[in-house]
């Protein structure tokens, strides 16, 4: 597997993730405050193992800040 | 009575504001929760806008590293050792004399945030209009959050740490369903139904670990009080339904929307009114304090200070005080003993307010600081 390009948050990437879950834990932020959208859809937290990852994908993630 | 609203001239010249608006604003009740670097910006724009009531809520003290970024304070009140919430009133008091200023110096916790909005059954507080967000640590955010869904109170959520910040407003899904907003243009998520969970301590980063620009939590603190002002002069539909990012260095800004996030999750609070927070089962006892090597111990009733003059809150200043002399440097006012201390070669600051909360600087383990505390103060 060669992996597929997505863009994440208006950059192209190359990806070996094959779920949003996996693309979380490859950025570094699994267990974060992260919200996920797919193609304009929210993906929520508990269909984040089974959200498959498509080449073209265009993903959105904001997450939330806790300092202030 | 028009002559009162002569300082207001030029936000009334708005359209969306009007005198109309400008009496909305002066007959409303504004909590600002926490008065840091969000809060003393929340507080000074919602006070020269016209607020008519804002209470606000610190447990800290001014220090010097505070100056960088909290707007209302200055070097005096860090020599002076000023809470934060009652330096804010002073200072606010001369910018706004119209307004009634409520200060608070406490901890919020789930014991009392609902009393401090006006909530609860004899709350010596007014109801709370909205809930502004001005804290530096998740718990409370989440306790916030729950209050809000509860009681239907809107929740402007902003953060900020480094050079990002984070801003949403919360306008929450009630249990009947009637708030003004619930018809259009409709209740937004929870924080609960976005980010389910509160990440646990040390996930994320925190102006501890990774410092904090100024300016970025004044821009966060703005985009707070314009969704306020939006929702205490009724304009619902012109809030802002997105979760904003920002990073003023990486030159970032995105936006999500994220109304569905209600429609496909099946959130504790907003749709199963399980608040959780309120009701205690996610509270901690020791809170890492952002910006800060710091720890605060916050006791339960009844174990505050376990000797014969002691209780509830109650501590005996002045026989701690005596018995922290012996460890170190000591100086006290009716708010708080501080004392420096030297343990295991290491120098820490205790400092104990008289409601039966410690802050213990020099380390950010939770237990070192309760072990501290269990030295110099008996646990």
């Amino acid at each position: 597997m060669l992996g597929m390009k997505i863009t994440v948050n208006g950059q192209t990437r190359p990806t070996e993730a094959c779920t949003v879950a996996d693309l979380l834990a490859e950025m570094g932020m699994s267990g974060k405050p992260v919200a996920v959208e797919r193609n304009k859809h929210v993906v929520p937290r508990r269909d984040h193992k089974r959200t498959e990852l498509a080449e073209g994908d265009v993903i959105e993630l904001v997450t939330l800040v806790g300092g202030g | 009575m028009t002559q009162s609203l002569d300082r207001y001239h030029r936000q009334i010249l708005l359209p969306c504001f009007g005198e109309e608006g400008q009496r909305k604003l002066l007959g409303s009740t504004a909590l600002i929760l926490g008065c840091g670097a969000l809060g003393t910006m929340n507080a000074s724009m919602l006070a020269r806008a016209g607020v008519g009531r804002l209470i606000i809520i610190d447990r800290d003290f001014i220090e010097l590293t505070n100056l960088q970024r909290q707007i209302l304070f200055n070097e005096a009140d860090v020599a002076n050792a000023i809470p934060k919430a009652a330096a804010a009133k002073e200072k606010l008091s001369g910018i706004n004399s119209d307004i009634e200023i409520i200060s608070v110096v406490d901890d919020i916790n789930h014991a009392n945030l609902e009393r401090y909005c006006g909530l609860t059954e004899g709350s010596e507080y007014p109801r709370v209009d909205v809930i502004v967000d001005g804290v530096d640590n998740f718990e409370t955010r989440y306790l916030a959050n729950d209050v809000a869904v509860k009681h239907g109170i809107p929740y402007i959520y902003g953060g900020a740490v480094g050079t990002f910040g984070a801003q949403y407003a919360i306008l929450p899904h009630t249990e009947k369903g009637d708030a003004p907003w619930e018809k259009l243009p409709g209740a937004t998520p929870c924080l609960r139904c976005i980010f389910e969970q509160m990440p646990p301590p040390g996930l994320t980063p925190t102006c501890d670990t990774v410092g904090v620009l100024g300016p970025v939590v004044s821009i966060i603190a703005n985009l707070e009080v314009v969704e306020t002002i939006k929702v205490l002069l009724g304009n619902f539909a012109a809030v802002r339904p997105t979760m904003l990012n920002i990073d003023v260095w990486e030159n970032t800004y995105r936006q999500l929307k994220i109304a569905k996030a209600y429609d496909v999750g099946d959130c504790p609070c907003c749709k199963h009114r399980k608040f959780e927070f309120i009701d205690g089962f996610f509270g901690s006892s020791t809170t890492t304090l952002c910006g800060r090597n710091a720890v605060q111990l916050t006791h339960k009733q009844g174990h505050v200070g376990t000797g014969s003059h002691s209780g509830g809150g109650g501590m005996n200043f002045d026989e701690i005080a005596d018995r922290l002399r012996k460890h170190g440097k000591v100086t006290a006012n009716k708010f708080m003993i501080r004392a420096e201390l030297t343990d295991n070669g290491n120098p820490y600051e205790l400092t104990l307010f008289t409601d039966g909360r410690a802050i213990v600087k020099g380390t950010k383990e939770s237990n070192i600081a309760r072990s501290i505390y269990a030295k110099y103060v008996g646990a």
